[in-house]
């Protein structure tokens, strides 16, 4: 049997076309995402969108207490019989390689439902931790589990811009709330003016950040802190990572610098001479890369390397701002934007307990710090759901009754809740997190704690 | 009726042609729509050809094209060990062994873990140069114990059935070699210990002015060589060489004069892994990190370097990785850019495998030409 030549051939055109799509397909989501110009929808009421509920009759109490508790019954109601537990479901990428941001998350759900306590006499049990995967598919799977069990009212994830894509629609669709305590992407709610994002789904909410703001933060920071007039951005073809780049370059270019590269790596690239080469031939003199590891480390080690970017200041956003990359020596000098982290003395109302008291139980439970930012979001977005659910439900003689449509119509009068991460109020498209973005400077690999305290640059959308 | 038969199949080859051939015509075009775009924006950039292919196009600095394909010559050496052993497996037993990129994998995490001790112990720092000698040793011998004992339980069971089963099962055992890793020391990527500043410092080559490489990169080239040395004098001057020739051209026959044919395809794998293993640690030099794929994406781009260079050819394989390399290096600058696609960087890998085509269409013998074995020509 010799080799077919012909066989082989074709079977090479194919693999490069696939390899043209596969990299052609997300410059594709770049625009999709980008673009916020033509909206997907632009209505002020996005409860209008609320689909019909499936069994709204059949499990409507006859005889329920007007008045006294939130919601109209029209998503359906959950009933918990006595004896046993409210369920909710954590959603977090728990293991692969973004298990670092997923892992603090769902650990913080747990502590916040320990902490918070029984509502109206019921124990809450958020179950097995679910896997977002860090993917659409991880999203869409976990999302079918969740939807499948009519008890769970409510869902803490995804961890991933993407994984919450495909399980937010879903989520939305049965009638359940998802409160996500780290995407950041903005089309999953909206540009912060008024449209919504091509992603937004009802019932969809978040203490994170819009990322329309780090971009933006970012490029004041270098613009004006700075006085860089010249930078050049990398992704890696991740709807998150496109995002962040297109919206610093959008926003650099808008204070009047000058962009003089926009270009992606894959996440499985090692040697990144070549894309540098590319950036480095307008010799810009920052670059922006908001990726993750292992790549951004590959980015971070070769880039000085390079001839044109010896001295360029190397810039990065919160996927690089964890430990094992701020570890790294050559991650020395660079800039950080991310959530501001600086929780101070902030008290979560529904709970009672400030940051130190969270990390020290953290600490004690696990053994080490939190690897990624998110974990006070996750804290905050638990509570209020728990929150949420206690203000949506009333005691049917020894049952306890929620209503669907009441934790929906909680999360829209959220406004002023003290939470971990401060003041929380939520706007018509679920964004609930506060939009205030820091910008650190690491100075030393060997101390990465006063490196993420040394905030340089803050920013805060008016 | 023979005639009625035959027709189909007569048309459906000449479409066949004519689809390889368009696709011929259509590369030719591209390469030289690209070279001449980038000529002309190498004479200046506003020029009218230039502006039309890409406006806002840069010129490319002389200072960069040396650093392309200097990185692109790195990759391409790394590339053609592997190669190596590929084309020596396949010379000898004729069906690709794919979890060879495994192989290289393993060498990859041998070193950390050695590296990562030594430099626990004080060590790697202090006694670089036998730190980095020791580590060396390690790793060449887990890889090429990996390959014997991969021979040894999964292909030899499997010799002389289809060539198709030990193809297959190397897609296994691959697969295993992954897991394994997994399994071991979890799927977050792990770092080689930092090296001495005078291996990152950069020197010039051959006195020439300008010509400034890492010592890294240097160390990278001159391994290398000596190894690619070594291996052509014991495959071409030494009797256990001959015996690996003899079997690759007729196992039958080697037998009759006397040869162990088993022994024989053990020491071809075994040299085979040590390649693997050498261009491992150099990886681990280079890019100073490891997860459990580190070793797919280098062994396909080898396997494609093996066909690129001529299969079963040993000179053929890593001059194969060296076009590969500095192809899929220069190439989506100089021939893309300056075309004004965007992002031309992810295209790397499609410009790797592009090339590969190529070859196989103008050239189905690869670059250097085939060395099979007599079964295979007839």
């Amino acid at each position: 049997m010799k080799l077919s030549k012909k066989i082989l051939v074709l079977l090479g055109i194919l693999l490069s076309f696939a390899m043209i799509a596969a990299a052609c397909g997300s410059d594709d989501d770049s625009d999709e995402t980008a673009t916020t110009d033509e909206p997907a929808e632009t209505t002020d009421e996005p409860a209008a969108e609320e689909p019909a509920a499936e069994e709204p009759a059949a499990e409507e109490p006859a005889a329920a207490p007007a008045g006294d508790y939130l919601g109209d019954g029209s998503l359906g109601v959950v009933t918990v019989a006595s004896g046993e537990a409210v369920q909710i479901r954590s959603l977090e990428a728990i293991t692969g390689d973004v298990a670092f941001l997923g892992l603090p998350n769902e650990r913080a759900t747990s502590f916040a439902v320990a902490d918070y306590g029984q509502i109206k006499g019921f124990d809450v049990s958020v179950g097995t931790g679910l896997d977002d995967l860090c993917s659409a598919e991880g999203g869409q799977a976990a999302a079918q589990t969740i939807v499948a069990d009519e008890q769970v009212v409510g869902v803490i994830g995804t961890s991933c811009s993407g994984a919450a894509t495909a399980a937010a629609p879903l989520i939305s669709e049965s009638g359940g709330v998802l409160i996500s305590p780290s995407n950041t992407s903005p089309a999953l709610t909206s540009d912060l003016a008024g449209t919504a994002g091509e992603n937004y789904n009802v019932g969809y909410y978040r203490t994170a950040h819009n990322d329309l703001f780090q971009g933006a933060a970012m490029a004041n920071f270098v613009f004006t802190d700075l006085g860089l007039t010249t930078a050049a951005a990398i992704h890696d073809g991740d709807p998150y990572t496109q995002g962040l780049a297109q919206s610093f370059a959008d926003a650099f270019t808008e204070l009047g610098g000058e962009v003089t590269g926009f270009t992606g790596v894959g996440k499985e690239d090692t040697d990144m001479v070549p894309v540098l080469t590319e950036v480095a031939a307008a010799t810009p003199e920052a670059l922006f890369f908001p990726i993750f590891q292992p790549a951004g480390d590959f980015i971070a080690a070769q880039a000085p390397t390079v001839p044109g970017l010896e001295a360029t200041v190397l810039l990065a956003a919160d996927g690089l701002l964890v430990d094992g990359f701020l570890e790294l020596p050559e991650s020395e000098g660079m800039y950080f934007s991310g959530p501001d982290t600086r929780f101070g003395e902030n008290v979560n109302e529904a709970t009672g307990k400030n940051a130190s008291d969270i990390l020290t139980a953290y600490e004690a439970e696990y053994g080490e710090a939190p690897s990624a930012p998110f974990w006070g979001h996750s804290y905050d977005a638990t509570t209020l759901l728990l929150e949420a659910i206690d203000a949506a439900s009333y005691l049917d003689g020894d049952n306890l009754v929620i209503d669907r449509a009441g934790i929906r119509e909680y999360f829209s009068t959220v406004a002023g809740f003290s939470g971990i991460i401060g003041s929380i109020s939520c706007d018509d498209f679920g964004d609930c997190g506060s939009q205030k973005i820091t910008v650190i400077e690491h100075l030393s690999s060997a101390d990465i704690e006063a490196s993420k305290a040394n905030v340089v640059f803050e920013f805060a959308p008016a | 009726m023979t005639t009625a038969t035959r027709a189909p199949t007569a048309t459906q080859r000449t479409n066949v042609d004519r689809f390889l051939t368009l696709i011929r015509i259509a590369l030719i075009t591209f390469v030289t729509v690209g070279l001449l775009a980038f000529i002309a924006q190498q004479i200046s950039p506003t020029n009218p050809f230039a502006e039309w292919a890409n406006p806002g196009a840069d010129r490319l600095t002389g200072s960069a094209f040396r650093e392309l394909v200097i990185s692109g010559l790195n990759i391409g050496v790394m590339y053609g060990l592997i190669a190596l052993g590929y084309s020596m497996v396949y010379g000898v037993l004729g069906f690709i062994n794919f979890a060879h990129g495994e192989v290289f994998m393993w060498s990859v995490m041998s070193g950390w873990i050695t590296s990562e001790k030594l430099f626990e112990a004080g060590l790697w720092e202090d006694f670089f140069i036998p730190a980095l000698l020791f580590t060396v040793l390690v790793s060449v011998t887990v890889s090429t114990t990996l390959a014997v004992v991969m021979e040894r339980v999964a292909y030899r069971p499997l010799r002389g059935s289809p060539r198709l089963i030990p193809l297959i099962t190397s897609i296994g055992v691959s697969f295993f070699l992954q897991n394994v890793a997994i399994g071991l020391f979890g799927p977050a990527a792990k770092r080689y210990p930092q090296l001495p500043e005078w291996m990152s410092k950069r020197y010039e080559v051959f006195g020439i002015p300008g010509l400034e490489v890492e010592g890294t990169k240097i160390l990278i080239f001159v391994v290398s060589t000596i190894s690619m040395v070594g291996l052509w004098y014991y495959v071409e001057r030494t009797k256990t060489g001959k015996a690996m020739r003899a079997v690759a051209e007729d196992k039958e026959i080697a037998a009759l004069m006397g040869i162990d044919v088993d022994k024989t395809i053990v020491r071809t794998f075994a040299v085979g892994g040590a390649m693997a293993g050498v261009a491992g640690i150099l990886w681990g030099l280079l890019f100073r990190s490891v997860v459990a794929t580190t070793g797919f994406l280098p062994g396909i781009k080898a396997f494609t370097a093996a066909v690129l260079g001529g299969v079963g050819n040993l000179g053929g394989a890593m001059a194969g990785g060296i076009t590969l390399g500095v192809g899929e290096s220069v190439g989506p600058l100089v021939l893309l850019e300056p075309l004004g696609i965007p992002g031309v960087s992810q295209l790397k890998d499609a410009v790797a495998f592009v090339l590969l085509i190529a070859v196989l269409l103008f050239k189905p013998s690869g670059l250097f030409g085939e060395r099979l074995s007599a079964e295979d020509r007839a």
